[in-house]
């Protein structure tokens, strides 16, 4: 009897922490949300957040110290509790201590973080270098003396994403967003572990800053400026990032995705790519069909022009203009491919040119003059940008 | 406070002709401190959008173009159009009556600096109504993103002209007054602290608002008339922007906070009833910090790509700050140390500030070690930074200066137990809404992000809900404020039982002109 109650207590009991944990868990979920630095894989992010850990312990107990006294005091010496005022202000002996012994902590700490820098601006002697870009919003990846280049979008589909109130376009709620919303892209960069990859940052445009936490590199990117920065990934595996230099209106929607793999695989994925482009090129050379080529521009100004002219076609007043019934859509053929191949200077119309292959350009010009209602039934074959670009 | 000054038998015009064409200190000061409260709740609103879009991963309230206008005029409706001219607004109560002048010393430029400010305004807010939108490149209005930008961000530029020279006339009216009209026997060394740190702040002021004047024109003719200053296709460079932005912009920072450290230095000994302790530390610790503050500009910059030994320098530099701000602190724990303390709503609202400015004082020395910054920068642990020394640090201190000093600027004491509800729900929705904020930067959150991945969710969700919170509870300031102008129980002259100082002389309320022959201090 006794033991019965007792089993049910402990039921009971097992009950009830399960579900606090679980709330616990679901809610403040140590695991899954960090309160801390994320977890470091290459060298120097480890040294990163121990210096942080360090100088964060430092402060905490200085913190306490300091206000520990000021509680002490704000619960003995009040006025309530019958305490007299004393009348000193001012002692020379503590006010030097407490300006030399800061000082003394400060250097301590500023000891640990030169040594790191150090070691972080040292970007000699690197086994492969990649050159990133930034554009109004994605990212360039060029593998230097590989032969390999690409462009990296966002791929969380618009639909999760949802659309705004207070909008044009009126509102429509999310759908279920996948567990890597917003931290994933059409295409990763990917890097070999264990060799040091220096990395060279520009943008094409604004500022952008190209930024993976667990590598521990954030830089920005500057237009007409190189800056440089490195890492020794030292585990497989795929690490996300983000802008983190406010580019824009699509600034929170570029996202970073890094695929580190074994030298083996790295290799073999560099020749697969070639192969790819070489696909890409030779398709310059045929004849398009028209639905082929509505079909591919679709894919492309959805992919490319939408997050600035709107997938409707109607851009945002104001900002961005129109392609539905735009005058450069419509009229002339050549001025609508010289604007989308050179840009416009000074605006957020950048030149698509040196960005795209011949057949996206291609394509992306045929859609703009035949959908959205701008029925110009003009066709542009990828040849004929492939002749323009000479 | 208007109500204050009529109950006397001063000469002065009625109706709005007074508050056009005032030269009277007290009005201005009114004046000043109305304007900030207004602007405090304009900028407050576009906080809590932002806080609604963020509310929930995905986008529901508003676009991003939209967002991005939020935070950008969020941050200068609050820094230029609130915390500044509530400062000035303080300083113009206060200062003639902490030294024991008339009145300002050029009453008319006094005028002048304050109405400058509805259209400086008007500019600024405006823009929202312009094509394409108010400036939508955040506060800091970096090229090329806002040289991108539609005529919202021309507004901008000519909205910061016309607070320029608004702040530039009332500085140097500051600096007049307190060097040529102290009462006889009023050395600078026995200045009360709050007129030290704005002597300081004005020579800042002096120093820095013309560089920010010089690098928008910049960006301007950039803009329309064909330079090339931020162009690299044209020779420029986009950094040297960001050089000269922030040469202003962190003696700003201190622009923004010596004031309010000037305030929690009358308010602490007042209600321990102890002398500050260290009054000569504190003035040089001021005086320190704002020089230091002049060669700390590029810690905002690290990501930029600055030669190795530049990052080395700033980052010493800006520890070193860490010294005399210390100082301070310490000074402050300090006085209250065997005093014998009473907590009255000013107090409150002092010790607050003292403990969460101390917060984030910490923050901003993890900061300055530059390869933990890398992976701070831009990111919500910045946010949760500067909001702890924005909010808890200066406007926690205006709040404690208004309690302060209402009684004696309107004769009515405050209802004290609602002023107790206004500090606490203030420190603790303050706290719901930013701490989280330290994680989320850690955890790898951006700043200036319309939507974020889902693993930021929780911490959005507990920011969010705070802020409203806190938004919601400065309703409750504003009708203790007006309450208390409209009656109350009739405040004494001295109003604290520690209180010392000039302005403890006078009756409560002031009459409209005061010290017309200089008292007489030994
Ligand atoms: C980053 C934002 C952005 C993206 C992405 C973008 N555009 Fe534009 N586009 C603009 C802006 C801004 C203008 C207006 C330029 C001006 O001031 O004349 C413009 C203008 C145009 C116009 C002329 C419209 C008119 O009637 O004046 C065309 C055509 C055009 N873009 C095509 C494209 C194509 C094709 C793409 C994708 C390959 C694209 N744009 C991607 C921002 C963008
Ligand atoms: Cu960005
Ligand atoms: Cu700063």
């Amino acid at each position: 009897m006794f033991m019965l109650r007792l089993a049910k207590l402990r039921h009971a009991l097992l009950r009830v922490t399960s579900a606090v944990s679980l709330f616990f868990v679901s809610t403040l979920a140590f695991a899954e949300y960090g309160f801390n630095l994320q977890p470091p894989v290459t060298p120097i992010a480890r040294e990163i957040l121990n210096l942080h850990n360090a100088i964060m312990i430092v402060c905490a107990v200085i913190f306490v110290i300091v206000f520990g006294a000021m509680f002490y005091a704000v619960f003995a010496h009040r006025k309530s509790r019958g305490h007299k005022a004393s009348d000193f202000d001012e002692s020379t002996k503590v006010e030097i201590v407490w300006t030399v012994v800061p000082f003394l902590i400060l250097v301590g700490m500023a000891i640990p973080s030169t040594a790191t820098l150090l070691k972080m601006d040292d970007v000699t002697e690197s086994d492969l270098t990649i050159k990133i870009t930034g554009y109004q919003w994605k990212w360039h990846y060029e593998y230097m003396d590989k032969g390999v280049s690409f462009f990296s979008v966002l791929a969380t589909p618009r639909d999760e994403i949802g659309r705004p109130m207070f909008s044009s376009t009126g509102f429509k709620a999310g759908d279920a967003k996948n567990a890597n919303y917003l931290l994933q892209v059409d295409k990763p960069l990917v890097l070999p572990v264990d060799q040091k990859i220096r990395f060279l940052v520009t943008t094409n445009d604004v500022l952008h800053a190209w930024w993976v936490p667990q590598i521990g590199i954030k830089k920005d990117g500057i237009p007409g400026f190189i800056n440089q920065m490195w890492a020794r990934i030292e585990q497989p595996g795929t690490y996300r990032g983000q802008c983190a230099e406010l580019c824009g209106k699509d600034h929170g929607f570029m996202p970073i995705v890094l695929d580190a793999v074994s030298e083996q695989d790295f290799n073999a994925w560099l020749e697969q790519e070639k192969a790819m482009m070489a696909a890409a090129a030779a398709g310059a050379d045929r004849e398009w069909a028209k639905a082929e080529l509505l079909e591919k521009g679709k894919e492309t100004y959805d992919k490319v022009c939408a997050s600035c002219h709107q997938p409707n076609g109607q851009g945002i007043a104001g900002v961005f203009p129109a392609i539905a019934g735009s005058k450069v859509a419509t009229g002339p053929l050549d001025e609508h491919l010289h604007l989308v191949m050179a840009g416009k200077p000074g605006t957020a119309m950048q030149a698509f040119g040196p960005q795209l292959d011949d057949v996206a350009l291609a394509a992306v010009i045929t859609y703009q003059r035949n959908a959205f209602g701008n029925n110009t039934g003009d066709l542009v074959q990828p040849s004929r940008i492939k002749a323009l670009r000479k | 406070m208007a109500t204050a000054a009529t109950a006397h038998h001063d000469e002065h015009p009625y109706g709005i002709m007074r508050w056009l064409c005032t030269t009277n200190h007290k009005d201005i000061g009114t004046l000043y401190l109305w304007f900030a409260f207004i602007m405090f709740f304009v900028g407050g609103a576009m906080a809590m959008v932002i806080r609604a879009e963020l509310f929930q991963p995905g986008l529901q309230v508003v676009d991003p173009h939209f967002f991005n206008q939020m935070t950008t005029l969020h941050a200068l409706v609050m820094i230029f159009g609130a915390v500044m001219p509530a400062f000035v607004g303080l300083a113009n109560w206060q200062i003639p009556m902490m030294i024991g002048a008339p009145d300002m010393a050029l009453p008319r430029l006094n005028n002048w600096s304050f109405w400058l400010l509805p259209f400086a305004a008007t500019l600024l807010l405006g823009g929202l109504f312009a094509p394409g939108g108010g400036p939508a490149a955040g506060w800091t209005i970096y090229p090329p993103l806002s040289v991108q930008g539609g005529m919202g961000t021309d507004f901008t530029i000519l909205a910061i002209h016309t607070l320029g020279i608004s702040s530039v006339l009332g500085a140097l009216n500051i600096i007049a007054t307190i060097l040529n009209m102290r009462a006889p026997g009023l050395t600078l060394m026995k200045m009360p602290l709050f007129v030290w740190t704005w002597l300081i702040t004005a020579y800042l002021l002096l120093a820095v608002m013309p560089v920010l004047a010089g690098v928008v024109t910049m960006l301007l003719t950039d803009r329309h008339f064909g330079t090339h200053f931020f162009d690299p296709a044209g020779g420029g460079d986009p950094v040297l922007f960001q050089h000269v932005f922030w040469f202003f912009g962190h003696p700003e920072v201190y622009i923004l906070i010596l004031p309010a450290f000037g305030v929690i230095s009358q308010i602490l000994p007042t209600f321990s009833r102890k002398p500050l302790f260290g009054y000569d530390s504190m003035v040089y610790a001021t005086g320190s910090i704002a020089f230091l503050s002049f060669v700390v500009w590029a810690h905002h910059m690290f990501t930029v790509g600055l030669p190795t030994a530049g990052e080395l320098f700033f980052m010493y530099m800006t520890m070193l700050i860490a010294v005399p701000t210390g100082v301070k602190v310490f000074n402050w724990v300090s006085t209250m140390w065997r005093g014998s303390m009473t907590f009255e709503t000013p107090m409150l609202f002092a010790i607050g500030f003292v403990f969460l400015f101390t917060i984030g004082g910490l923050s901003g020395l993890m900061l300055a070690i530059v390869p933990a910054d890398f992976q701070y920068h831009d990111t919500y642990f910045v946010v949760a930074h500067f909001h702890y020394v924005l909010f808890s640090g200066s406007i926690m201190a205006i709040m404690g200066a208004v309690y302060y000093w209402l009684p004696k600027w309107t004769g009515n004491m405050y209802n004290e137990a609602q002023g107790k509800w206004h500090f606490w729900l203030t420190a603790i929705f303050f706290n719901i809404t930013f701490f989280p904020q330290h994680f989320l930067g850690l955890a790898g959150m951006p700043r200036r992000i319309p939507d974020y991945a889902l693993q930021f969710t929780e911490f959005n969700v507990w920011s969010s809900i705070g802020a409203f919170g806190l938004g919601l509870t400065q309703l409750l300031f504003l009708y203790i404020v007006v309450r208390t102008i409209r009656g109350g129980k009739k405040a004494t002259d001295r109003v604290w039982e520690g209180a010392h100082g000039l302005e403890w002389t006078l009756p409560s309320p002031p009459p409209y002109h005061t010290f017309a022959t200089p008292p007489k201090v030994d």
